[in-house]
């Protein structure tokens, strides 16, 4: 099954150090070479940003930076796991990398997929 | 989180780490039955702290700093025994007694360990099933009840073939290393066995049967592209991964909606997993570019490419799937190859041209009980014509499958041809 993983992180001035940006790579590649990340992208600030919204039929736009947000989307996975405790396990490792923040998952719709395994009886020496 | 959630948690995490863990400890001990007794009694640990303190921040990590514990605990306590047997004058083999380096930096070696694993649980003295049954145990962290329901086997059975082939490995005093030059061949090519096995139990289950026999699959997938990323020189290693990768892609398209196999012609093939395909083939290329001469997975994984590359049945190559099933029989002959290079002569030059091909493999006794020979003279016969013969085929063919669904199928057939002259 797939899950998307929405990254919000409160929103911070300077972009990511040379070291944070070789750490993730390090991650990223692991990932696709390894199957379970399928697809990965950063977002530049908000300011670049904007919002679309349609409320009872009528058009807003609101450009960035989206100051009032405490934390903004800073970024999506697309992961490939065989349960969401998996998928749990990755976002994990995903927030060990990037820091402090918040990964939304979400599965996604496969038609013909089941949207969950049967429960699993736990790893013990048998 | 609730106790389930937990046990669920507690899973996944195992299922990533297992290998890992495995791996690592064997490098410690020198001992893969010892260093899975480990690992496990981490896990029962884990599953009685975890509830408590909740999950540990880097679960593998913790898992293996409390494998460790236990082994220096378990060291000591065998140190002191043999003291004593020392003191009453019994003979003992200090050697094997030796505290082993418990410091040495697990991290760093990790890559070098997992493919130390792969090579010992895959090593030749041991049968292919038992190596795929270690295998799955050690690296993908099934349980005995899974494996034996992957290969629907009891899990009795399952147990005994684990715990005799980890006796075998000790008895055989295995080393624990990656082999080099020219062992390194001929032990990647019983690894390589075991995968494409894995992969081939999965790639057979339908629809509706345990998800596990699917999930083989997905663990062959995972086992083959760890095996490319820790050695990316053997261009065997990316020719199998490509042929998994692209056989894979074609899963969701094979069978139908109550479970009944679809042939490849009849695929809807805007079903098929296009970023499985590019990874196949970015895999295949890879493994061509690594050596001049193709190897047999990679000739079949560039087979199998021929298919991927063709947007409908029509534009597939048959020319060029001849030449390369023409250059897998020269490697690995087989009558199994001969069959299905006579299915590609006979769409490239015509169903008679195909059909005097099988009549030379209607007398090998190894297809003697293999029920796709009879299946496709059915169907060339049928292209022909000659549809008597045909149907006595198709009929023959059903009588040979072990498959319920491709015996409705294979009859199916047999019963159109029926009314049709």
């Amino acid at each position: 099954m797939r899950f998307l993983s929405i990254y919000k992180t409160a929103e911070r001035a300077t972009p990511p150090t040379a070291e944070e940006m070789a750490t993730m790579g390090k991650l990223v590649e692991e990932g696709m070479k390894a199957g379970w990340l399928l697809a990965t992208e950063g977002c530049l600030p908000t300011e670049l940003g904007a919002r679309v919204r349609r409320s009872s039929g009528k058009l807003t736009v609101t450009d960035g930076p989206f100051t009032e947000a405490k934390e903004v989307v800073g970024g999506f996975a697309i992961l490939k796991a065989n349960s969401k405790e998996e998928a749990i396990e990755l976002a994990r490792q995903f927030l060990r990398v990037a820091g402090d923040g918040e990964c939304e998952l979400r599965q996604i719709y496969d038609p013909g997929e089941a949207s969950c395994y049967e429960p699993k009886t736990v790893a013990v020496a048998s | 989180m609730s106790a389930t959630d937990l046990h669920r948690t507690i899973d996944a995490v195992w299922k990533m780490e297992a290998g890992k863990l495995i791996a690592g400890l064997t490098r410690i001990v020198r001992d893969v039955g010892l260093a899975e007794d480990l690992a496990q009694d981490a896990l029962v640990v884990a599953l009685e702290k975890w509830p408590e303190s909740g999950v540990p921040e880097n679960p593998g990590a913790w898992l293996m700093a409390t494998a460790k514990h236990r082994s220096i605990d378990l060291f000591r306590r065998n140190q002191l025994l043999a003291r004593k047997h020392e003191e009453v004058g019994r003979e003992i083999e200090a050697k094997q007694m030796a505290m082993p380096n418990f410091d040495a930096a697990v991290e760093d070696n990790i890559g070098d360990d997992l493919l130390s694993l792969m090579f010992i649980s895959c090593h030749p003295v041991l049968s292919t099933e038992a190596r795929a049954a270690l295998t799955l145990r050690l690296l993908g962290g099934l349980t005995t009840d899974e494996i034996a329901r992957a290969f629907l086997a009891s899990e009795p059975a399952i147990a005994q073939r684990i715990v005799r082939a980890k006796r075998t490995l000790s008895d055989a005093h295995v080393p624990f290393e990656v082999p080099r030059g020219g062992e390194l061949v001929a032990r990647l090519s019983s690894v390589l066995e075991v995968i494409y096995l894995i992969f081939n139990e999965g790639y057979s289950a339908t629809a509706g049967e345990d998800w596990i026999r699917p999930g083989l699959c997905e663990e062959a997938l995972r086992l083959g592209r760890t095996l490319a990323e820790l050695s990316p020189s053997e261009p065997e290693v990316h020719g199998i991964v490509a042929l998994m990768e692209i056989q894979a892609s074609r899963m969701k398209a094979r069978v139908g909606p109550s479970g009944e196999p679809i042939l490849l012609f009849d695929q809807d093939r805007s079903r098929w997993d296009q970023l499985l395909i590019r990874r196949g083939l970015a895999a295949l290329d890879r493994a061509e570019t690594l050596s001049a001469t193709r190897g047999s997975y990679t000739l079949q994984a560039a087979i199998a490419a021929c298919h991927a590359r063709a947007r409908a049945p029509e534009e597939t190559d048959w020319g060029h799937i001849v030449a390369l099933y023409d250059a897998l029989a020269e490697l690995a002959p087989s009558p199994v190859v001969q069959l299905n290079r006579a299915v590609a002569v006979a769409m490239a030059s015509g169903p008679a041209a195909g059909f005097e091909l099988t009549e030379k493999l209607t007398s090998e006794s190894s297809l003697r009980n293999y029920h796709l020979l009879p299946s496709v003279r059915g169907d060339l016969l049928t292209k022909l014509g000659r549809l008597a013969e045909a149907r006595a085929e198709f009929e023959r063919a059903a009588s040979l499958t072990r498959n319920a669904r491709e015996r409705e199928l294979l009859l199916s057939r047999a019963e159109r041809l029926r009314e049709s002259h």
